[in-house]
């Protein structure tokens, strides 16, 4: 019996028949494939769509694809898309209003006829940073009912990493590589000399329900032991660390700290690292009416706390320069985001850091806040400053 | 029926390309034309009602002593007055002249340079009257245009996002050329409103908008230059439709040392 808790292996030569498990039960599959130079998220139609044999190479500011010679179809890191542009897409028209001739509007919904997705090759550190966006759009008082329609229906097929990144970091941060909850179904590629298979455990019934006709034999305990040596192998070659003790107290007390200033002349307010960020969720909402004012639009779409813009008040923007905006998105990412959602805000995916035009590093500028923090506080039992 | 506001679109050194983009709205032409009168727009018909106007669009930028006194006569007879396009909100791209030196353009260009009266600059609206919004872009946004013409109808602020092209260029999900192939672009320091075509097609940001609300183009000009840029090559960058903006006029000038 394929039971939630069991699990199997099966050849690489029968990947197609879990893509067409998914199909069967009515998922629009979704995962990675090569476009553009980078790995990024996109319909899968058959495995031709997968990147097989591609990996990339990733450093603060620069990505890049590779060849690999063993023709893994899941052998490279996180790129350039997270999963929230499906969950919390990066527009979305949230209802239309309509004057009805009386005092009266009337409100017409968006449609929902979108299919239910499956995410195939999902990491350990994005089902973390899926977690807890699923805790910002519908843990609170009033879910959003986009978001919490698309998040019921979705199908978790995981992939747990048999290598780091260069701008990996969820070791520190607690998210990976191992996958350990929040699955339907948790693949792990084996490739050894004479061998190519998948090793899949299985999560949740919704997920022994695509299995039914994959020919797969049960895993032995080798095969069990094979998959955590490879996770294993992720989890010792993390490309960057974060000292995450008391990081809350030492960005907090640090807000005067001269880093800000400094990161701040380097950084270009642009938005990439948040819109990159996986768990990042500010968004602005706008009104798009038709010349007559007869019929608007609600629109959402994605915003960033390094715009200008977003946190004007009445008076002017509130975080009118790059290092208040630097610091108001590290401080909430690391800190106050504990106190928001009782979870830190990084899941040590390395997006920021990849994709950020220039660079910058937040695990170097907590290490830097940390050292000037160091300097400015007397040891315990010392003088005040 | 109240009488509806009367619009007039005026041009000035353009290549007509922004007053096109009203044209353009094929759809909504003729919900524009329901909603206001068109009172003054020579690019649709020769037929002109005279001013004041309720909305005036301005279209390119002043390169002559007669447009220097057009423009004072324009604003007078305008009740809003929106310029529309690089042209007239950065002087556009001949505001190449600034950097350069018109007399002897003048000589070496005409048979008989002492016919032409031009201006030793171009410059954007703004520096001759006071505008009342300025609409960016080489050439405009239709979707832009429609979303401040509505917004003059209904005296609302109009909803023109003044972040970096880096915003939407992650929002349609194209792959940062900068990052995945080393490629020079100036999204990060150039104001939204394209849509981001340019990374879409695996090219750099020319800065068509102009800057955008915080451009740290120091931080560019040196990461240009680590992508393997001369200084000249980096001026240039700066140098194109929106060369006379002060952000990217600063960072062109600042871009070549001294003396070099
Ligand atoms: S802050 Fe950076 S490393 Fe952390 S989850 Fe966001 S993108 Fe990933
Ligand atoms: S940290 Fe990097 S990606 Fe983020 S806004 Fe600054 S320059 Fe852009
Ligand atoms: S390609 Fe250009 S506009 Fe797009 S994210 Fe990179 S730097 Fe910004």
């Amino acid at each position: 019996m394929i039971e939630p808790g069991s699990s199997w292996v099966f050849p690489r030569a029968e990947f197609p028949s879990l893509l067409a498990g998914l199909e069967r039960a009515g998922y629009r599959v979704v995962g990675p494939t090569v476009r553009d130079g980078a790995i990024v998220y996109g319909t899968i139609r058959s495995v031709g769509d997968l990147p097989e044999g591609w990996t990339d190479r990733q450093e603060a500011g620069t990505y890049r694809l590779a060849k690999r010679d063993d023709g893994a179809l899941f052998g490279y890191n996180v790129g350039p898309h997270s999963w929230k542009k499906y969950l919390f897409p990066p527009r979305e028209q949230l209802f239309t209003l309509r004057r009805d001739g009386s005092a009266s509007f009337e409100v017409t919904p968006p449609p929902d006829d979108e299919p239910p997705l499956a995410f195939l090759g999902i990491r350990a550190c994005e089902i973390a940073a899926m977690r807890i966006q699923d805790r910002v759009f519908v843990g609170g008082g009033t879910p959003d009912a986009g978001y919490a329609r698309r998040a019921r229906s979705r199908l978790v097929v995981a992939v747990q990493c048999g290598q780091a990144g260069g701008t990996c970091f969820c070791v520190s941060m607690g998210t990976g590589p191992a996958v350990r909850a929040g699955y339907d179904l948790s693949l792990t590629e084996l490739i050894e000399p004479g061998r190519h298979d998948f090793l899949v455990q299985v999560g949740t019934p919704e997920g022994a329900g695509v299995l039914a006709d994959v020919p797969m034999r049960p895993a032995t305990p080798a095969d069990l032991s094979a998959g955590e040596a490879r996770v294993a192998r992720a989890a010792q070659s993390m490309g960057r660390t974060m000292d995450t003790t008391g990081v809350h107290e030492v960005l907090l007390r640090n807000l005067e700290s001269p880093v800000w200033e400094d990161v701040g002349r380097r950084c270009l307010a642009c938005t990439n690292c948040t819109l990159a960020c996986p768990t990042c969720f500010c968004h602005s909402t706008e009104e798009v009416p038709d010349l007559s004012a007869e019929r608007v639009e609600r629109w959402r779409r994605w915003d960033s706390c390094f715009n200008l813009s977003f946190s004007e008040l009445h008076n002017g923007s509130v975080r009118a320069t790059v290092p208040a905006r630097y610091r108001q998105w590290l401080t909430h990412k690391l800190a106050t985001w504990f106190d928001q959602f009782g979870s830190s805000g990084c899941v040590g995916c390395g997006r920021c850091v990849t994709w950020c035009p220039v660079g910058i590093d937040l695990t170097a500028e907590v290490r830097a806040i940390r050292a000037a923090d160091a300097r400015a506080v007397p040891p315990e039992g010392g003088p005040a400053p | 029926m109240a009488a509806r506001p009367r619009l007039a679109v005026w041009k000035f050194a353009s290549c007509d390309g922004c007053q096109l983009s009203l044209l353009d709205c094929e759809d909504e032409l003729l919900q524009v034309a329901g909603e206001i009168e068109i009172a003054n727009f020579r690019e649709a018909s020769s037929a002109v009602v005279d001013g004041p106007y309720d909305l005036s669009l301005v279209e390119g930028s002043v390169t002559t002593p007669e447009d220097a006194r057009r423009i004072q006569e324009v604003r007078a007879q305008s009740r809003r007055l929106v310029t529309i396009g690089a042209c007239a909100t950065a002087g556009g791209i001949q505001a190449l002249r600034n950097f350069g030196d018109v007399e002897e353009f003048r000589r070496a260009v005409y048979a008989r340079p002492e016919f032409i009266a031009t201006l030793a600059t171009s410059t954007a609206i703004r520096d001759h009257v006071p505008v009342d919004f300025e609409l960016r872009g080489c050439p405009i946004n239709k979707a832009q245009l429609l979303e401040v013409i509505s917004a003059y109808l209904h005296h609302r602020r109009p909803t023109v996002p003044t972040g970096s092209v880096c915003a939407e260029c992650k929002r349609r999900g194209a792959v940062c050329v900068v990052v995945a192939h080393g490629a020079p672009c100036l999204g990060p320091v150039t104001q939204s409103g394209c849509g981001a075509i340019c990374p879409a097609y695996r090219r750099g940001c020319y800065g068509c908008y102009g800057p955008q609300d915080t451009p740290n183009t120091a931080a560019w000009t040196a990461h240009l230059e680590t992508l393997g840029l001369a200084p000249d090559a980096i001026r240039r960058v700066y140098r194109t439709f929106n060369a006379g903006a002060p952000a990217f006029r600063a960072a062109g000038d600042a871009a070549v040392p001294e003396g070099g």
